[in-house]
């Protein structure tokens, strides 16, 4: 069986800041990672690895430098590494993204049974979390949402079980193979690559697919084959902080201060 | 002449053929560790081992050390009279007496003297292992009162009773010819019983004999060995104290780090055959003291156990089967001990012979880190934030230089500026440290310093990467730093934390560059000696002063005037210090990377030093070192102390300068 991770190259948001004139993101400088939510993803995959032998293939959609989040999937332990990446693929919204995801899974489906597909929650950068839902409908994979534990994986009754984090509370649901799911943070800690596995990471191969193999027609993918367009993007004003504080160093008062100032904006229901 | 010549001959050679051969077993094991050059500099070396194994300088840094001391030399003198005794036995005409009769006089007389002395400090050391005991003296493995500990004083003491037997009974019998030079020995004769001198010269020589040969089978398979590793490991001790690591390189089919015996150097295991379990490094190791599972003479101990226990394999071109680094046992490390390090350097300052503990370690944790990947869940987090964005809190690096919104940003500029600032991660990212980062800049101009800051550019130095074992990534920074230094041509640095100190000073060494590196209170110190900054010494504000020396400053760097004397012109006195202080310093424990890890084990290390600082009374407790800041304000918060403050060394000197200007005004 093979398990297929879905990850993406984004910039560091931390580190990217709003032209104030233009509105846009100043990219420029800003270094790329991968997805964070990703990370759980590949770390999950990988630990069906460990447990049922199954191999793992890590796919992403990007320019060719996003090969560089490729290489770290690899470093980590992924068997196989395919970089969709294509002038058609360019400026695609969430819909597009997942027509050319879900095309590139079928193609790996060819030659060997997707069971499982794991995607991170959401991306940073566009922050959609539709990406992973998109795959699924267009694969008619069972869909497993904000997965945050593995509960049970059946591969004889080929059924899997898992527990969904939802605001509050928490759903256990179970599904048939083959099933997507995406991943939040809660689900596992991600392993830390060894130096010799970085080392081979360097020349391993990573696999370039572009449209010629996964042949999409050209205006259902990339820009467009996007509905979705991007009207403004703006930093939201805030309102200056102010620092609060009186001269005592007890944290009793301390804290009746911060109480006082909540009541007063109408922060705090009593 | 004795009629027992034949048979001791035969006991000899075959005492000496079992020496021989367990000696060569021993160190034939050692040639398994990896190469390592120990044989450069002959004359630093010599130099080393007179100060270090013949003047016992570091034995003597503790009392009962002088008790050695006087074993040792009366061994040196008597190796003579047993090498007379050995031959005599064998060739019963060649003896002392052959020399002129003056020289065989004063030896004997000397050979008289320190029998006596190394009985009486026999004694001594009986009682201190029976009825005194220094808790250093047990260790999970090895106790102070162990068998082996008592039967080499015995040893020892038996060859001294023998010796004054046997020439007691040669005087009692007038055939002593220099009895006369032998005040003991013709006491002892006195006290013989004149009957039966002949049994008693009999059983004595025999005795002597019997324990000298059981001795020198003894001696290669006790902890013993070390009168004969002892000596040769002062010469081939490291000749840098900055004990920084050694560089690896990063290549494919390559091992990193150790874990297994044989991966450490064939000097690793050489020191583990020269540790005669002293227990002086773990007296000194701020996580022995604090009830963590490491103890450097255990890690020690563990390596030679493990080496001995799987020498058989090694010698078959196998790998061993008793684990290196695993759960507890003798001759494996546990991976607790592994992480407890505070790399401060107190285990490598203590050992009278020049064995190096903390760097073992930190080669196991590279085996931890680079090939296991396997290290506490803390560091996953600080090693991606150093990859990412080059700082332990993943702060983005665009921030890295608004400590200075309050100041005019005075980039570096080569040939413009004399002295690049080297900020730092706690420096520019750390709301405390950042304050010290202004003082230390109002310092700067009031004194006239060109000086100028990398900004957004500086990255970190990667000294807890290092230290922690993640020498992937440390290379990585290492050679970004070194590149980005080249560039923008800097020749001088100022750091404000000494870790980054060490780092650019002695580790980027191993990279080719030199850097003119000074700290904040070095410099600061040359500053008021030159007269640039002028302090009058009244500034009481700060109260009862005690001075911490940080671990990389003091014990890894030497420098220990620079801060204290700064103070003192502050303030108008000389800081008060604990009660371990300069070379033994204990760390706040923060250093070896423990700054970004939780410290579930024992007690805090912190908490003992804020303890230690207590004592004292201070009103404040001067650092210089803003992982020292951290962990001793914290150490204060916890143990209720609101009323004592924490400085840098250069807050005070900031200070200082502040108050006389307000005066003057």
């Amino acid at each position: 069986m093979l398990v297929v991770v879905c990850v993406k190259q984004v910039p560091d948001t931390t580190q990217v800041q709003i032209d104030p004139v233009t509105n846009t993101l100043i990219r420029e400088g800003v270094p790329f990672i991968v997805n964070p939510y990703d990370t759980h993803a590949i770390e999950e995959g990988l630990r069906l690895k460990d447990r049922f032998g199954f191999r793992v293939a890590a796919i992403s959609m990007g320019p060719p430098n996003a090969e560089a989040t490729l290489r770290k999937a690899l470093a980590l332990g992924v068997d196989r590494a395919i970089l969709l990446s294509d002038r058609f693929f360019g400026g695609a919204d969430t819909l597009a993204t997942s027509k050319v995801l879900a095309a590139a899974i079928e193609r790996l489906a060819q030659d060997e049974e997707v069971g499982v597909v794991i995607c991170g929650k959401q991306t940073i950068d566009g922050d959609t979390a539709q990406v992973g839902p998109g795959i699924a409908t267009r694969l008619h994979f069972s869909q497993l949402t904000l997965v945050d534990r593995v509960e049970e994986f059946d591969e004889g009754s080929r059924k899997i079980r898992v527990r969904r984090k939802l605001e509050g509370r928490h759903e256990e649901v179970q599904a048939p193979l083959p099933v997507l799911l995406t991943v939040v943070r809660e689900l596992n800690r991600p392993r830390y690559p060894t130096v010799p596995m970085r080392l081979a990471s360097v020349d391993a191969k990573v696999e370039l697919w572009d449209n010629a193999v996964l042949g999409l027609d050209v205006n259902t993918i990339g820009l467009k084959g996007s509905p979705t367009w991007v009207s403004k993007i703006f930093s939201p004003q805030r309102a200056k902080g102010e620092i609060l504080g009186d001269s005592s160093t007890e944290p009793e008062d301390a804290a009746q201060l911060l109480i006082d100032k909540m009541l007063e904006k109408d922060l705090l229901a009593l | 002449m004795m009629p027992h010549n034949a048979i001791f001959t035969a006991l000899l050679s075959a005492s000496l053929a079992f020496f021989c051969w367990s000696v060569y077993r021993r160190f034939s094991l050692v040639l398994h560790g990896q190469p390592e050059e120990r044989l450069d500099h002959p004359a630093r070396r010599l130099k080393e081992m007179l100060l270090y194994a013949f003047a016992q300088m570091r034995v003597l840094k503790k009392p009962f050390g002088l008790n050695h001391f006087v074993i040792f030399w009366s061994f040196m003198i008597l190796a003579i009279a047993n090498g007379e005794f050995l031959l005599n036995g064998v060739f019963p005409s060649v003896s002392l007496s052959l020399l002129p009769e003056g020289v065989h006089r004063f030896l004997l007389f000397a050979f008289d003297l320190v029998s006596l002395f190394t009985l009486v400090a026999i004694v001594l050391a009986f009682g201190r292992r029976l009825i005194v005991k220094p808790p250093y003296l047990d260790s999970l493995y090895v106790k102070g009162r162990s068998v082996e500990g008592f039967l080499i004083l015995a040893f020892i003491a038996l060859l001294m009773v023998a010796y004054f037997g046997l020439h007691g009974a040669l005087i009692a019998q007038g055939r002593e010819s220099v009895a006369s030079a032998m005040p003991i020995s013709s006491l002892v004769a006195g006290f013989l019983p004149a009957g039966s001198l002949g049994g008693v010269e009999l059983v004595s020589w025999w005795l002597h004999a019997i324990v000298l040969l059981a001795f020198i089978c003894f001696l290669p398979h006790s902890k013993h060995m070390h009168i004969l590793t002892a000596i040769p490991n002062c010469y081939l001790g490291s000749l840098d104290w900055p004990a920084t690591q050694p560089r690896e390189t990063f290549e494919k089919g390559q091992l990193f780090g150790v874990g297994s015996v044989e991966r450490f150097t064939w000097k690793d295991l050489f020191d583990s055959f020269s540790c005669t379990e002293c227990g002086r490094c773990q007296a000194a190791c701020p996580a022995t003291c604090t009830g963590k599972p490491l103890n450097p003479r255990q890690i020690v101990h563990a390596i030679k156990t493990n080496l001995l226990e799987n020498s058989q394999a090694l010698r078959e071109g196998r790998s061993g089967t008793l684990p290196l680094i695993g759960d507890e046992g003798e001759g494996t490390n546990t991976e607790d001990a592994i992480w407890s390090c505070t790399t401060c350097g107190a285990c490598i300052e203590a050992c009278p012979v020049l064995i190096e503990q903390m760097p073992k370690i930190i080669k196991m944790r590279r085996h931890l880190v680079e090939t296991e990947a396997r290290f506490p869940e803390e560091l996953l987090n600080l090693f991606e934030n150093m990859e990412q964005r080059s700082n332990p809190w993943g702060i983005a690096p665009g921030e890295r230089a608004k400590w200075v919104s309050t100041m005019e940003v005075r980039p570096f500029v080569a040939g413009e500026t004399e002295y690049l600032l080297y900020v730092g991660c706690a420096g520019s990212f750390d709301s405390r440290a950042k304050q010290v980062t202004v003082a230390l800049a109002t310092v700067l101009d009031a004194a006239g310093v060109s000086w100028g800051i990398l900004g957004k550019d500086e990255k970190c130095c990667g000294d807890s990467l290092r230290r922690l074992g993640n020498e992937f990534l440390f290379d990585k920074m290492a050679r970004e730093n070194v590149e980005l230094f080249r560039e923008r041509k800097v020749t001088k640095v100022i750091t404000l934390c000494p870790h980054c100190l060490t780092t650019l000073k002695n580790d980027y060494r191993q990279y080719g560059l030199e850097l003119e590196v000074v700290h904040q209170s070095e410099l600061v110190a040359r500053l008021i000696a030159q007269g640039r900054i002028k302090l009058d010494g009244s500034d009481k504000s700060l109260g009862k002063i005690s001075y911490h020396d940080p671990c990389y400053l003091g014990r890894h760097n030497g420098v220990f005037d620079a801060p204290r004397g700064a103070i003192e012109a502050a303030t108008g006195s000389a800081p008060q210090e604990l009660e371990r202080h300069g070379r033994n310093s204990f760390c706040c424990g923060a250093g070896g990377g423990r700054m970004w890890m939780e410290e579930f084990i024992g007690e805090r290390v912190n908490h003992a030093r804020v303890d230690e600082a207590l004592a004292g009374n201070p009103d404040t407790i001067c650092v210089a070192c803003p992982y020292c800041m951290t962990m001793m304000e914290d150490g204060l918060k916890d143990k209720g102390a609101n009323n004592v403050r924490v400085k840098d060394v250069i807050e005070v000197v900031a200070e200082g300068l502040m108050r006389k200007e307000l005066r003057k005004g």
